[in-house]
């Protein structure tokens, strides 16, 4: 029962992360009809930035400000220099793009701060709550990491459903013409989709490395994690990312748990295929089948 | 067409045999490297170029055929020849299961679900510690070169042959043996069939081809060059271990793939070329302008991200597609 416990409140607070990652996929899937697969070394390196300042004398939380603006900026960045040239053409030459992508961003992290493991802070408390004689497996930065991305999922919500931009935004992305046509300035839309996409992904780098190890290749099991949760919940709901991220992360973590570590990748591996094949449309389709 | 790539294998046959006579030992190695990598790259090419499925799971396919090569090396005694047809069998067997999944899949997805393999292969040698050796891996013993095929070398060629140069020498020959069959799968009916899945695939299966079974077959036959490059590799490092097949090997090959020009087998032999002689020459200059070596290892991941992302950006028809306009400039010429 203790075990069973901990493990289901290790796999809520992983899921909260991988929810994040997820929902920065959704949002640039339905935005351009592109899995960022270099959203993972994207967020290395404002992970890194805020691990350069925290080192240099700054707080936790300037650090943490930071990484996220400067995700924002490298997010608008790549879809305007990048991105954007591919828009419309064959989908192997986006998925490939963004393989590119990740193989430049990843040596560049690696080159500018290096290959080594270095430790990252984290402003809450890493061991777990006491409730009478036992320890439980919640940590104050656990229920830091589900606040953190409990309020980003709820901004999302605000930000598409209640304002004018958020409006446009989902119209840039529904169909490109027709909001053309309505005034809407497409191009400058998905510029912020993807800076928004990149911010949530870099919160999602900041949470994962808080009281662990950054290494350049930290997230890259996190791609994958993300990529399945966003699959899980059907590419196209960002609702379904966050529950497909939850789901994920209390199945990998019973995983861990009960058979061992090493089998995790291996497990959101089934994991995929499993959905993939029986219900390609993720586990909250709509009515309109998705070709796979 | 059989007699022309018979031809052409027997002129590479005489090019790899002075070219390797006249290499020193180092060199020799990175031409082994240059041959596994050419072996990978070329079965990619048959997959993403002509079928148009992409696969990051290449590094994943390498390693079993690293480890089967470990672990048979270790149990039987057999000819190293007939343990790598064994690599390639079990490797082929894997490919099939995978490709059954992939078959279904297209763009995005099946670039995450290859992904997620080649995430979670380095796993399994880590949980199987006892018989995969875990995190140090599987030392690969190179067996001992036969008598009378030394004896032969040193007969034509007046120097011993060292083990180094005789697995070069097998890589190659493996080489030119893998592009050949290649070469002729895909100008035959199977690559017609691959080439009309990609290009047009409900037209295909309305002119009565199996869009599954088609696309599977082009998996299992990359899977299968996979195993054979992981069988070499793991020959050339004397070592299958988990480090080894890290994710970022599966992305060179695809980015060794898209830098030799996609969907064609020499641009795969140009891109393995590229993907073992430029990291010295990148790293050397790093290291000149002061770099630590460390760093200085990332400048040739670097160039080949960049030069793979400009490719994609500056072939405005696309990459499948601009190739294929030039292959029917060829033929209407």
């Amino acid at each position: 029962m203790q075990q069973l416990l901990t493990t289901a409140l290790t796999g809520l607070t992983l899921g909260a992360v991988y929810a994040a990652f997820a929902l920065a996929l959704v949002l640039i899937w339905r935005a351009t009809r592109i899995v960022n697969f270099a959203q993972a070394p994207m967020a290395v390196i404002t992970t890194y930035l805020a691990l350069v300042l925290i080192d240099a004398g700054w707080s936790y939380w300037a650090g943490f400000a930071v990484a996220l603006v400067s995700g924002l900026v490298l997010g608008a960045l790549v879809e305007r220099f990048v991105v954007r040239f591919v828009d419309g053409k064959a989908e192997l030459n986006a998925v490939i793009l963004t393989l590119g992508l990740f193989i430049v961003l990843h040596a560049l992290a690696a080159l500018v701060f290096g290959s080594r493991y270095r430790s990252f802070p984290a402003p809450f408390g890493l061991t777990g709550f006491r409730v009478g004689d036992t320890t439980i497996a919640l940590t104050g930065f656990g229920v830091f990491t589900i606040a953190a991305v409990g309020v980003v999922l709820i901004g999302l919500v605000v930000l598409f459903r209640g304002t004018d931009l958020g409006l446009r935004m989902r119209a840039a992305a529904f169909d490109r013409e027709v909001a053309r046509l309505l005034g809407v300035r497409v191009g400058r839309m998905l510029t912020l989709g993807w800076a928004l996409a990149a911010l949530t992904g870099s919160l999602s780098g900041l949470l994962i490395a808080g009281g662990g190890l950054v290494h350049p290749s930290y997230l890259d099991g996190v791609v994958v994690y993300g990529f399945v949760a966003a699959v899980l919940g059907g590419l196209d709901s960002p609702a379904g990312a966050v529950v497909g991220g939850v789901v994920l992360g209390l199945s990998l973590s019973l995983v861990s748990g009960y058979v061992g570590a090493e089998l995790v990748p291996l497990a959101a591996l089934v994991l995929l295929m499993v959905v993939l094949l029986l219900k390609p449309g993720g586990l909250f389709a709509g009515v309109r089948e998705r070709r796979v | 067409m059989l007699r022309g790539h018979l031809l052409g294998a027997l002129a590479a046959l005489v090019v790899v045999v002075l070219v390797l006579e006249n290499s020193g030992p180092f060199l020799t190695a990175q031409f082994t490297t240059m041959a596994y990598l050419a072996i990978a790259a070329g079965g990619l090419t048959v997959l993403t170029g002509l079928n148009g499925q992409l696969s990051l799971g290449h590094g994943a396919l390498m390693a079993v055929g690293a480890y089967s090569t470990a672990l048979l090396l270790k149990s039987a005694v057999l000819p190293l020849p007939v343990i790598l047809l064994l690599a390639m069998v079990i490797t082929l067997a894997v490919g099939a299961l995978v490709g059954v999944a992939a078959a279904r899949l297209h763009g995005p997805y099946l670039a995450g679900a290859t992904l997620a393999l080649a995430v979670a292969v380095p796993g399994i040698p880590l949980f199987f510690g006892e018989a995969l050796g875990g995190e140090q891996g599987l030392p690969v013993r190179m067996p001992d070169i036969p008598g009378p095929l030394a004896d032969a070398a040193y007969f034509v060629t007046g120097q011993d042959l060292t083990s180094i140069r005789y697995l070069a020498y097998l890589s190659w020959l493996t080489v030119v043996l893998v592009f050949v069959l290649l070469a002729n799968l895909s100008r035959g009916r199977v690559g017609r069939d691959w080439r009309a899945v990609r290009d047009q695939d409900v037209a295909a299966e309305l002119a009565g081809i199996d869009l599954g079974r088609t696309r599977v077959r082009a998996f299992v036959v990359s899977a299968g060059c996979a195993g054979l490059a992981g069988a070499l590799m793991a020959l050339s490092a004397r070592l299958a271990a988990p480090s080894g097949f890290a994710l970022t090997l599966s992305l060179l090959l695809v980015s060794a793939v898209v830098l030799g020009g996609l969907g064609s087998l020499t641009g795969a032999l140009a891109g393995a070329a590229l993907l073992t002689f430029l990291p010295p020459l990148v790293t050397g200059a790093g290291t000149d302008l002061g770099l630590s070596d460390v760093r200085a290892a990332q400048l040739a991941p670097l160039s080949y991200g960049l030069v793979t992302v400009l490719i994609v950006l500056l072939a405005p028809a696309g990459l499948a597609g601009g190739l294929r306009k030039l292959i029917h400039r060829r033929r209407t010429s």
